[in-house]
């Protein structure tokens, strides 16, 4: 993107062509992507894959299905962390949890749950308030090969000390290696954390809803789309929660700036807590 | 020249140059300011509280898919990339860039795809190299580019950083950058925007 003859104009039409490309031949649907982010990410892919244009990376991702399989993993952001945002684990144990008790059945979608580490953390939350048993956790995301790994529930043993931080600042006050093995490198967490969380593939773009649950978290998932793509999304987190039920978005969203804002109030200010109530 | 938004990266000694920024720019500044600080992953709103004090334009923290209006400061979030839509903003948690997120270079770079000519680009005191190649992005996209002289600057790195990546257009001690943002901008005030 530093050549001297480089045209932005030029370059949105090929990247609409790649889109549109994937789209029709594997079944990936990125045109309503957020495309300053998205750019960034099809940039860092053409360096790594020495494709000098977009066009010329077109080529590769539509005749070689690994290079599709890479760039599917670099077009879906998975950067996350136990615990992201303590505050808001904070506000869900101590304002969301007493509202659960009063279910007899708790269904949760975890919609974009990349590798896990947000779905493990709110299984050992859950625990601690004693609701685990009476959960099921629908673990969702588009990419397979992220839900393999969240499946494994094996995370890098370096970043404990960072999640247990994060853990303690989000109320918890348990012994925070009580919840994994050390092995190596990594950190293996318990299998019982797994017991009430299904994993499955769910693309939030072209998939509908599933059931109806109590509680949706989508946090930082919406923020890599467009308007379009967002308020369509924004519907189908809706249809898919019962009346009453709890809608938890990443830090720096907000419904401020979707057409849903009025179906829901603010749980605890700030904190990107929302409760459905019509 | 008209400038339709400011993008500004800070980082070690921000705090104050900032401060010393907002106080004073006047309260009809009509061309908004985006705004990178380099920060802790868990900070709160103090920053946006501590630098509202000093400033006469409102100041908040951008959210996704926020508008992007007239005579309004925006900061980065904390532990976000912040991006720049043509009118709008977006964030992203992709991975630190120069170990920072937010990333001085993602808002340049967004920012200079987006609005091209009509940005302006100032990088303050840090110590690091983030912000000089998306300074010299935005300089490549005929926008405008401005650096605190670093001889003003808590800390030169980052300013000599920037310096060394592109022909700046203003080299300037933190006291005469508002008045020089005041005279650039001017004629974006008669357009409006």
């Amino acid at each position: 993107m530093n050549v001297p003859d480089y045209n932005p104009e030029l370059e949105e039409i090929e990247i609409q062509l790649l889109l549109e490309g994937v789209a029709q031949h594997y079944g990936y649907d990125f045109r309503n992507y957020a495309l300053a982010s998205l750019k960034r990410r099809i940039w860092n892919t053409m360096r790594a894959e020495q494709a000098k244009t977009v066009s010329a990376l077109q080529e590769k991702v539509l005749h070689q299905p690994a290079c599709m399989e890479r760039f599917l993993l670099a077009l879906t952001v998975n950067v996350t962390a136990m615990f992201r945002d303590p505050g808001f684990y904070l506000a869900f144990r101590t304002k969301v949890v007493p509202l659960l008790r009063t279910y007899p059945f708790i269904r949760i979608w975890h919609a974009g749950c990349s590798t896990g580490e947000e779905v493990y953390s709110m299984a050992i939350l859950l625990y601690e308030a004693g609701l685990y048993d009476r959960c099921r956790i629908y673990a969702t995301d588009m990419n397979t090969a992220v839900l393999s790994k969240a499946k494994e529930g094996i995370f890098p043993l370096v970043k404990m000390q960072e999640y247990t931080g994060n853990y303690l600042r989000a109320g918890g006050d348990q012994s925070f290696s009580n919840y994994y093995t050390a092995a190596y490198e990594h950190a293996i967490f318990r299998p019982w954390l797994r017991d009430r969380i299904t994993f499955s593939q769910h693309n939030l773009a072209t998939d509908g809803s599933f059931n109806e649950f109590n509680v949706v978290l989508c946090r930082n998932v919406m923020i890599y789309f467009n308007k379009t793509l967002q308020e369509h999304v924004h519907r189908l987190l809706y249809e898919s929660l019962s009346m009453f039920g709890v809608l938890g978005l990443g830090h720096a969203e907000s419904l401020k700036f979707t057409p849903h804002e009025q179906h829901y109030t603010e749980i605890v200010s700030g904190e990107r807590l929302y409760r459905r109530v019509s | 020249m008209t400038f339709d938004l400011i993008v500004v990266g800070a980082s070690l000694g921000g705090l104050h140059a900032l401060e010393a920024i907002f106080a004073a720019l006047p309260s009809d500044f009509i061309v908004p300011l985006a705004v990178v600080q380099h920060r802790h992953r868990d900070s709160d709103d103090t920053l946006r509280s501590v630098l509202q004090r000093a400033a006469r334009l409102p100041i908040y923290e951008a959210e996704d898919k926020q508008p992007i209006e007239p005579g309004a400061i925006y900061l980065a979030p904390a532990d976000y990339h912040l991006l720049v839509e043509r009118g709008s903003f977006a964030l992203s948690t992709e991975g630190p860039v120069n170990h920072a997120r937010p990333s001085i270079d993602v808002l340049f770079e967004s920012a200079a795809a987006a609005y091209e000519a009509r940005l302006l680009g100032v990088v303050l005191t840090g110590a690091s190299a983030d912000g000089a190649q998306g300074l010299a992005l935005i300089k490549a996209r005929g926008g405008c580019t401005v650096v605190q002289d670093p001889a003003s600057a808590e800390c030169r790195v980052m300013p000599e950083a920037a310096i060394a990546a592109t022909t700046v257009d203003h080299v300037v001690p933190l006291i005469e950058i508002v008045p020089l943002l005041t005279k650039l901008c001017q004629s974006s005030w008669k357009v409006g925007l």
